[in-house]
């Protein structure tokens, strides 16, 4: 599905991605672990065309998709969300929603100048997109609620559902569950698992190593912005070079 | 809740058409027209600044622009007034859209600074290039617009009621594209450049439209101004005439339909009571001014629309899963 090759990223002399090459297939949930300012973020940057590589290729479904922009992206079908999503906390949920769906119209200002009828079924469609995507994450009960008074877990449900209404093929998840309690990240993992079961490919960041390895299929570690390891849960965890990574060379050998 | 909206608008253009009869004189006829005037501008720089969350300072700039085209067009090369007017929106969304395309690359203040320079520039290329612009003199003689069906818009009344039929129409369309997918798009913008990006929105086209469709209004009302005044100098593009229209803003509710409206209107009336006070009246309006941005800063019409939200918002919110079991169980006992 999405394929990255050799890809490099550097902010003057800082090279914050190094060389990363990976797969994600079709349908499967992968996650991307390292420690702070491992390159988690810029990574997913790239793969959302928030950035530009400074060398390599990306390629989606066979396409090559370098070097293009964000929101060519997200038509192309790859959502992402933020570490923290800024909502417009002076309206409800579902009008946040709305505008989640609005790459795949074509209303434009004649057409809002004239109200004609297409604008009148896309406005409709978006609208039944963000009920469905709003459904999707389990929050029906609170679409008119404004977005400002909701809790935090129903906020990165929400965040969810705003990527879901784009229709994309695959997710990017920048810390889904981070600033949750234990028992509202199950509840989430659950929810990944769920888009899974659509047949979305799902690919994560995230501080939380039981939600990974409960969830992932695939996991990249990244370390100094370069790929130290690739492989299962199982595969990741029995890596000397990823322990010592996160805990130092002095416990790589126990 | 629509309802209640349409009922305001209607009770505002009603006071509109009744105005000149409650009017004591021509005097307050031109206060008000000129108050309508710089609405149809302020509206128009809401839709950047307000919605889309672009601060432009290049707006009265934009404003001299559609004026000294009517004023130009009219004067020296005898076209019909209509046909100026016509032109003085497109003109100014013309230029609006090569300058666009430069500053909107820039975000945030850099975008407010740049465009600061803009309208300074636009300011002294009218005040400079006599040959177009007839300078500091300034473009004497422009002609009331040509009466349309025995309609004289050289009486104030007439007059009165052009600027209020634009002015009609502008919060018509306005209220059409902000209540519009093309109007999520613009405030999904203002929330921020990079979530809206990765929901496949175009920024620069999107934000290029709405500074377009700004600037636009911004023509069209220096249009009307050089209709109804007929006499133009390089001052009305002054960077003081932004300022004044982002503080219409402010005190109406800036993002908000009514707002700017309203605030264009009662400033100016507000600051025509104050006329006592002389020079002294900024001394007595200034910490007005101050007090409404820190205790309202969504302005009248803003923090008026936040608590009807809220309290919509809790009317449909369904009662909350314990409070329905409490009453539940009060229920049983009763029974």
């Amino acid at each position: 599905m999405l394929e990255m090759n050799a890809i490099t990223k550097r902010f003057g002399g800082l090279v914050a991605v190094n060389d990363v090459s990976v797969r994600f297939e079709r349908g499967t949930i992968n996650a991307i672990i390292g420690p702070n300012g491992a390159g988690k973020t810029t990574f997913f940057n790239l793969a959302s065309g928030a950035l530009s590589p400074s060398a390599g290729s990306i390629k989606l479904d066979g396409q090559d998709v370098t070097g293009l922009r964000a929101d060519q992206m997200a038509r192309r079908g790859i959502a992402r969300t933020f570490q923290s999503t800024t909502l417009f906390d002076n309206a409800t949920v579902l009008d946040n929603l709305i505008v989640g769906h609005r790459l795949r119209t074509r209303a434009n200002l004649i057409d809002v100048l004239l109200g004609t009828r297409r604008l009148k079924d896309e406005e409709a469609a978006c609208r039944s997109k963000a009920r469905e995507a709003l459904d999707f994450v389990g929050l029906s009960h609170i679409e008119a609620r404004l977005a400002g008074d909701i809790s935090q877990e129903q906020r990165k449900r929400v965040a969810f559902a705003l990527a879901l209404a784009t229709d994309p093929a695959l997710l990017l998840l920048d810390e889904p569950a981070g600033g949750v309690n234990p028992e509202e990240t199950e509840g989430l993992a659950n929810l990944v698992r769920k888009m899974k079961g659509l047949g979305l490919t799902v690919c994560l960041i995230e501080h939380k190593m039981d939600m990974i390895m409960n969830l992932a299929d695939k996991i990249l570690v990244l370390n100094h912005g370069e790929k130290i390891a690739e492989g299962t849960p199982a595969e990741v965890r029995a890596n000397p070079v990823v322990i010592e990574a996160y805990l130092g060379s002095d416990h790589a050998d126990a | 809740m629509r309802h209640t909206a349409s009922l305001g608008w209607s009770a505002l253009l009603l006071f509109g058409l009744a105005f000149p009869f409650i009017a004591g004189n021509d005097y307050h006829l031109t206060v008000m027209s000129t108050a309508y005037i710089y609405a149809i501008a302020t509206v128009g720089l809401n839709l950047i600044t307000g919605y889309t969350g672009q601060f432009n300072l290049a707006h009265s700039g934009f404003m001299a622009v559609g004026a000294y085209t009517v004023g130009i067009l009219t004067v020296d090369y005898q076209m019909p007034f209509w046909g100026a007017l016509a032109l003085s929106g497109l003109v100014a969304a013309g230029i609006g859209f090569f300058v666009g395309l430069v500053s909107l690359r820039l975000k945030t203040h850099f975008f407010s600074i740049f465009t600061l320079c803009v309208g300074y520039i636009m300011y002294l290329l009218i005040e400079k290039w006599e040959s177009l612009t007839h300078g500091t003199v300034g473009i004497v003689g422009i002609p009331a617009p040509e009466s349309i069906a025995g309609l004289d818009f050289s009486e104030p009344r007439t007059q009165y009621y052009l600027v209020l039929a634009f002015l009609a129409a502008s919060m018509w369309i306005m209220h059409r594209i902000v209540n519009s997918l093309l109007g999520r798009t613009f405030m999904a913008i203002r929330n921020g450049d990079d979530l809206a990006q990765s929901l496949g929105i175009n920024l620069m086209r999107n934000k290029l439209l709405a500074f377009m469709l700004s600037v636009f209004f911004a023509g069209l009302a220096g249009g009307l101004y050089a209709g109804y005044v007929r006499f133009l100098g390089p001052d009305l593009g002054r960077v003081e005439h932004t300022f004044d229209m982002t503080m219409y803003m402010l005190v109406g509710g800036i993002g908000t339909l009514a707002g700017p409206l309203l605030g264009a209107i009662t400033v100016p009336w507000l600051t025509q009571q104050l006329q006592f006070l002389q020079d002294y009246r900024f001394v007595v309006f200034g910490p007005v001014l101050v007090l409404l941005v820190i205790f309202m800063p969504h302005g009248i019409v803003g923090t008026w629309m936040a608590r009807r939200r809220r309290k919509a918002a809790q009317l449909a919110a369904p009662v909350a899963p314990v409070l329905r079991a409490v009453t539940a169980r009060k229920g049983a006992h009763r029974a």
